[in-house]
């Protein structure tokens, strides 16, 4: 797991060095709330009802452009002959890069939620901590499954729509956890979101694990 | 660098098929140690295909591997570190520094004192001045010498090279050649791919060239240049 | 083996449509439409079973680089996305003269429009994820992730408030089949569509087995055209 720490520093300072990711996700990630807000263009009273529901669907959008870079630097330069041609583990190369976009992701949900709160008139102090929770289930979840994928559409032909197709259907059933978990947690805290929350930690392992197990069948020719 | 008697490859009717299409249609290879092997062949003949199996990167579609006497489908992933491979690619991340880089591949490695190999790697590959811009402002020249490097970290038996003159000014060709020339009195076995036939005459001790996903001609010993020249137009040129 | 599932088909399928048609009682609520039930019902778990397959194919095929397996999975996921179809398509044919709606987020419309998705994009993987080995591959990674979804998708669904009350799941499960032929008809519809399946899947892997074969000899012929020039 060492190999897997080094890896995500890597992944951690070209990210810090060249600022590309989180550049775009700020722009990005205002246009699509603005996009969805004014889409519905709902009643003041009515608008943090759709917080939930815009704030995850901003987020898969923004998090799908964030994750396929983490792949394209590497495929620039063969960098992941590189790591391949190491006494690394392809499973620890899959953790490394799965923290790596946890960490990524994290970011990006610090600056999507407090503009979602702002946009949608929503108060997020009181549940700051169950949000977080919540927040933290869908981004490993989303992050497990993606990072796995993203390896698999960086390699094939139609790369830029290979991956939202392949992704969206398998993350349904995560966008329902996390918008029935948020739309709980902002009404009265985590507890109301239980049912929401096991869905989403069942996700969560699974596709760990999943991917812990499969990756390596994907990166290995 | 136990078990000295262990040649570093031995190939045997290797196949590889991508898409049904065989670029190696049964490769024959053995490198002892210490040899310097130099593959010659046309583009399209196989050496890039033949030169990542060897790395451990591209699994054969058929036939039998060892490296240093073990066989490499079944590998520990322990086996890498007695290989070095120099692709077409730098396998550097072009937004860090050249340092980091090493720094980065020494950690992956388990290399004990990394920051002492890496300086004492960047001086060996003459880039000092360089060792804190990112390689995205490198030359050809500065790549492939760093690419070297990061093969060199972990100080492998077998260095595995495609096409490392490609692209590179005279003066770079000879800095090249003499840092493959010292690697070679250190004992490092090479294999590496070229069609440039003057390259052959300096720095192989043994040559072969690869068509048609087959080697085609091999020379025990060291071949002058003419005779290499020679036989690389009757293999080549028999099959237009 | 050749003649006896084509065979089997008309059979079991005559016997489905007597039953079906001529046997069961007019369900007392639907009237006639419901009898298409029976054949949502079946398709649904046509659909279900070639899930498994293509996952299991695809297990076999990532152990050990089984051919055949991969041409299992290939052939499943279309005959899964056939039935998946049809199932999406008897539903509204089946809704809308009996609740006024040609769609409902049902739990159960629900995961089969997400079920049809991930077999769509296992297909579209295929197609035009290019010519590779390394596809077989990818496609039997996405075969296996979409199986362990599936129990994930089953609950989570269950999560959506709903456009509408379930309407559907009230009649299905159990509590309209009073008849005893009811529930034979259920049974026989499902023999039927599954020898069906069978069938087209028979066909379709040795289209599949032929088709590589007539590559390779096109590849093997268009090399000696190159030698002999």
């Amino acid at each position: 797991m060492r190999g897997a720490l080094v890896i995500l520093r890597k992944d951690l300072r070209i990210e810090w060095r060249t600022r590309e990711s989180l550049a775009s996700v700020f722009v990005l990630g205002v246009l699509l709330l603005v996009v969805f807000t004014v889409a519905h263009d709902p009643e003041p009273d009515a608008a943090p009802a759709l917080a939930p529901a815009v704030l995850w669907a901003t987020f898969v959008f923004t998090g799908l452009l964030g994750i396929q870079r983490g792949f394209l630097l590497e495929r620039e330069n063969d960098c992941l002959a590189g790591l391949l041609s190491s006494p690394v583990d392809p499973a620890a190369i899959y953790v490394g890069k799965v923290a790596a976009n946890v960490a990524l992701l994290a970011v990006t949900q610090a600056i999507l939620v407090p503009l979602t709160g702002l946009f949608l008139h929503v108060d997020l102090w009181p549940v700051l901590p169950g949000l977080a929770i919540v927040l933290l289930l869908g981004n490993v979840g989303f992050a497990a499954l993606s990072t796995l994928f993203a390896a698999i559409a960086v390699r094939t032909r139609a790369r830029e729509v290979m991956l939202p197709l392949l992704l969206l259907p398998l993350l349904v059933p995560l966008l329902i956890g996390t918008v029935s978990a948020t739309r709980g947690v902002l009404a009265g805290g985590l507890a109301a979101g239980g049912d929401a929350v096991t869905v989403l930690l069942a996700f969560d392992v699974v596709f760990a694990v999943a991917g812990w197990l499969l990756f390596a069948y994907v990166v290995r020719d | 660098m136990a078990l000295l008697n262990e040649p570093p490859v031995r190939a045997d009717g290797l196949v590889r098929t991508f898409g049904g299409v065989p670029v190696l249609a049964g490769v024959d290879l053995t490198v002892e140690p210490g040899e310097v092997v130099a593959l010659l062949g046309p583009n399209g003949a196989g050496k890039s295909t033949l030169l990542r199996i060897l790395a451990l990167l591209l699994r054969p579609t058929s036939g039998r591997l060892a490296m240093f006497g073990v066989d490499a489908a079944t590998a520990a992933p322990e086996l890498r570190r007695r290989i070095g491979y120099v692709g077409h690619e730098s396998l550097c991340y072009a937004d860090l520094t050249a340092a980091e880089n090493l720094d980065f591949y020494a950690q992956l490695f388990g290399i004990e004192d990394a920051s002492a190999r890496v300086a004492e790697l960047i001086a060996w590959a003459g880039l000092e001045h360089a060792a804190r811009r990112p390689v995205r402002v490198f030359s050809r020249g500065m790549t492939q010498r760093l690419a070297l490097a990061r093969a060199m970290l972990h100080t492998p038996d077998l260095l595995l090279l495609d096409e490392p003159f490609s692209g590179l000014d005279p003066d770079a060709v000879a800095a090249l050649e003499q840092r493959l020339l010292d690697l070679r009195l250190a004992g490092h076995s090479i294999l590496l791919s070229t069609h440039d036939l003057d390259r052959v005459a300096t720095i192989a001790t043994r040559v072969a060239i690869l068509h048609r996903g087959r080697v085609a001609w091999a020379q025990e010993g060291g071949a002058p240049a003419m005779v290499v020249a020679a036989a690389y137009q009757t293999v080549i040129g028999r099959r237009a | 083996m050749r003649r006896l599932l084509p065979a089997s088909v008309f059979v079991t399928m005559m016997a489905a449509l007597y039953v079906v048609f001529m046997v069961v009682p007019t369900e007392r609520e639907m009237g006639i439409v419901q009898r298409i039930f029976y054949f949502h019902v079946a398709s649904a778990w046509v659909a279900f079973l070639g899930f498994f397959l293509v996952a299991g194919a695809s297990a076999v095929h990532l152990w050990n680089g089984s051919r055949p397996a991969d041409r299992l999975a290939q052939a499943s996921a279309e005959i899964g996305v056939l039935f998946c179809t049809l199932v999406l398509v008897t539903g509204p044919l089946w809704a809308r003269p009996i609740w006024g709606v040609w769609w409902t987020w049902d739990p159960r419309l629900t995961m089969t429009v997400i079920l049809w998705a991930i077999y769509a994009s296992y297909l579209m993987l295929r197609a035009f994820g290019g010519e590779d080995d390394a596809i077989r591959r990818y496609a039997a990674v996405l075969g296996i992730v979409g199986v362990l979804d599936i129990p994930i998708i089953q609950v989570s669904v269950h999560l959506l408030r709903g456009i509408h009350p379930s309407v559907i799941t009230r009649n299905e499960g159990g509590s309209g089949l009073v008849d005893p032929w009811m529930r034979i008809g259920l049974l026989i519809s499902s023999v039927a569509l599954i020898v069906l399946a069978g069938w087209l899947l028979a066909l379709r892997m040795r289209t599949a087995r032929l088709g590589e074969e007539v590559a390779a000899l096109r590849r093997s012929a268009l090399e000696r055209k190159g030698e002999a020039a």
